[in-house]
């Protein structure tokens, strides 16, 4: 008996004494693999192909992370979650780093406790709504009912736009992007509302793509960045040089296909010798090797690469580049350099 | 071996080997042991949310919601608070409880009875039913009901007009709003009376005929006192009440008030639901009266319905109640799977949109804990004060 209290009280004791703050890098390393928070499915952005395999813009940052990491892109455990749940389970720890096309705001960066990664999609607001109801702008939606997915910030756009051109409104709330679908295509609203990559995604997956229209009116900036919790600085460290990695892999036209060409001995270009990593050491800064970046790019491909293959103008979305071309090519992406 | 020792000795063993103090010492072990694994979860989670830098605090809710709710009982808008919000949620769960227990009972009678109907066909379709029914998770049920009103409804400019200003569409059922005129207080006042007058009119009634056998109609001198005489004091003040009716705009009716598909698929799929169990409650409970119990009460020749009324049901009620209670119970709390289809209640607004917006994750949900916690006691208090009124009394 006395036996059996001992071990209880030190299997207490143990319990206890395990609330330690490993890093989340060495938690990582030690894991093998990456847990990234993306959403539940959004058609280009991060949704299982048929074969369950994870796909999309968001899922190839998760990967460009891990494989800097990891040195292997695919020990990527990829975590869905709905515009409810992603904080939390970033939080929680359930997640080491969130990609799901979410807006970095004020409230969130501080009161939720998050930091964000670069922007790595400039996105805006917009209206989804049906070619036949004759309407040509947000402007002439007084009254209308608004399909919304429940939990981002795209209900506050709303509140705040109709409020503030003095129109009525009423909101149909969903809890996923799917069921706000559904509700929109069983006509329970006029219009569908949410960040106009999202729209473009949706109105693709629809079954008559040009009964649909987006449109003109953006009622909202929604720069979408991945985030990490606060606290662990060269966690957050890797995780936004990866980003910026990325994108400066295209300004400086450094390409999947070209990568080891480029990386494979030093060359004329400074700027390209610290991304392979032939020049200085970057990497030691962030606690990893040099080869940190190329491994990133390796992934699949510089920023462009990742944007056409996903969400550009040759896939269902076609997304134009718009706002997210490099500044070299009058976009506004625009990554502060590696030196 | 000294004797002192020999004392503690005995002391020590007799914790363990005394039947009674050995209860105590595990209980007291228990006891002690679940105490200290709550104070260590919460110990655990108050340090970690402190670690990260978001200390417990109820302040969010004096904030700006800045998010609209499309059906609020109070006045609400994006402008209003958190706190607005929450008992805009607390208002829609309770709508949806109340309405659904209402239905669910009704419902529940009626299946339990139909189940004991000689009939062959009725009782066999009741029995379907109850068995199709509460054999289906109840979230099905949900998702099923929204659907059909959603998908079979026409839309807004393809209403369908019932009766003289009610439409039915797939965004709702809209029905012309009662503006009320100060007159209108008047008839409220008489409806007030008239309630009072039966309350006092019941035990009159009773005392006389308790005294003298003499009965007075009291169900008719009811009827007359709470409705025929509000319906009087209405037409004479001149039928102080005008009609908002709701009329077609661009998208949708405006005016008049409007039962959203949302309210309708979430009350009519947990009463329909919650009323396929009632129904077996009912049938188990009224075959639980004996049939000596009835024969007796024909053989005093006691009218068939009064045999019923008196005899069979406040027997049959005692053994309903419990179980009944319980039924009610579950209805409360599977309303909260309201944001499934976007109605909007406790769990969609202050655990779901406030939430979101605050971070505040630990207190939100403590908030809708508390009330499914308070709402689930009230039922349950309810229901026994009942059961207790109506049990046997023994002498």
């Amino acid at each position: 008996m006395r036996t059996t209290k001992i071990i209880i009280l030190g299997a207490i004791l143990a319990l206890v004494s395990t609330i330690t703050q490993a890093s989340t890098l060495e938690e990582v390393k030690a894991r093998g693999v990456l847990n990234c928070v993306v959403t539940t499915g959004l058609a280009g952005f991060a949704a299982p192909d048929e074969n369950g395999r994870w796909e999309g813009f968001d899922v190839e940052f998760c990967r460009a992370v891990a494989a800097a990491v990891l040195g292997d892109g695919e020990k990527v455990r990829f975590v869905p979650s709905t515009g409810k749940t992603r904080f939390t389970l970033l939080n929680s720890g359930e997640g080491d780093i969130l990609f799901r096309n979410t807006t970095e705001t004020m409230s969130r960066d501080t009161d939720l406790k998050l930091t964000f990664l670069p922007v790595n999609y400039y996105d805006g607001q917009g209206f989804l709504i049906r070619k036949d109801s004759g309407i040509t702008s947000a402007m002439q939606l007084d009254g209308a009912s608004v399909c919304i997915q429940t939990g981002t910030t795209t209900e506050l756009n709303l509140a705040d736009f109709f409020s503030s051109n003095k129109m009525n409104y009423e909101p149909v709330n969903s809890e996923t992007n799917e069921e706000s679908i559904a509700n929109y295509t069983s006509n329970r609203c006029d219009a569908y509302t949410t960040d106009a990559s999202a729209l473009a995604s949706t109105r693709a997956a629809l079954k008559d793509p040009s009964a649909h229209i987006i449109l003109p009116e953006i009622i909202s900036k929604e720069p979408l960045a991945g985030a990490v919790r606060h606290g662990d600085d060269n966690w957050t460290d890797i995780a936004k040089w990866v980003v910026n990695a990325l994108i400066i892999a295209e300004e400086l036209g450094v390409t999947k296909a070209n990568l080891h060409d480029h990386c494979a001995a030093p060359g004329d270009n400074p700027s390209i010798n610290r991304l392979c990593g032939t020049e200085g050491n970057m990497g030691a800064f962030i606690g990893l090797d040099a080869q940190w970046a190329v491994r990133a790019i390796d992934n699949a491909g510089n920023y462009a690469e990742i944007y056409e293959a996903t969400i550009g103008p040759n896939t269902p979305l076609a997304l134009e580049r718009g706002l997210n071309a490099s500044w070299k090519s009058g976009g506004i992406l625009y990554a502060a350099p590696i030196r | 071996m000294p004797a002192l020792s020999v004392f503690e000795g005995n002391f020590l063993s007799r914790l363990w080997n005394d039947k009674e103090t050995r209860s105590l010492v595990v209980q007291v072990i228990a006891t002690l042991a679940f105490f200290a694994f709550f104070a260590y979860i919460i110990r655990n989670a108050y340090v970690n949310l402190e670690a990260l830098g978001k200390g417990f605090s109820y302040e969010f809710l004096f904030q700006t919601s800045a998010y609209d709710i499309n059906q609020h009982l109070i006045e609400y808008s994006s402008k209003s608070t958190h706190f607005t919000a929450m008992l805009v949620g607390i208002l829609n769960t309770l709508l949806v409880a109340v309405c659904g227990i209402a239905l669910s009972t009704v419902v529940g009678f009626i299946l339990g009875v139909l189940r004991l109907s000689k009939n062959w066909l009725t009782n066999r379709l009741a029995y379907i039913y109850i068995e199709f029914v509460r054999n289906v998770p109840v979230l099905l049920h949900i998702l099923l009901v929204h659907g059909i009103i959603v998908n079979t409804l026409p839309i807004p400019r393809q209403a369908i007009s019932v009766g003289d200003g009610a439409f039915l569409t797939n965004r709702g059922f809209f029905v012309p709003k009662p503006i009320y005129e100060p007159a209108f207080w008047g008839v409220i006042a008489v409806f007030v009376a008239g309630l009072a007058f039966f309350a006092w009119f019941r035990k009159y009634a009773k005392r006389v005929q308790d005294d003298t056998g003499a009965q007075y109609p009291v169900f008719w001198i009811g009827v007359g006192a709470i409705v025929g005489a509000p319906l009087l004091a209405f037409v004479a003040f001149g039928a102080p009440i005008s009609w908002d009716v709701p009329s077609l705009q661009r998208f949708n009716f405006a005016g008049g008030m409007v039962v959203r598909p949302e309210f309708i698929a979430l009350w009519l799929a947990l009463s329909l639901y919650t009323a396929a169990f009632i129904g077996e409650i009912v049938r188990a409970g009224i075959q639980a009266v004996s049939r000596g119990q009835t024969e007796a009460a024909y053989a005093l020749s006691i009218s068939r319905g009064r045999t019923l009324t008196l005899v069979v049901i406040p027997q049959a009620l005692r053994a309903i109640i419990p179980p009944l209670t319980s039924q009610y119970l579950n209805l409360a709390k599977n309303s909260s799977l309201a944001i499934a289809i976007g109605y909007m209640d406790i769990v969609a607004t202050i655990g779901g949109i406030s939430l979101n917006q605050t971070g505040r994750e630990m207190e939100c949900m403590l908030i809708v804990l508390l009330l499914y916690l308070l709402l689930s006691l009230a039922i349950s208090a309810t229901m026994n004060w009942y059961n207790r009124r109506i049990k046997l009394v023994e002498r």
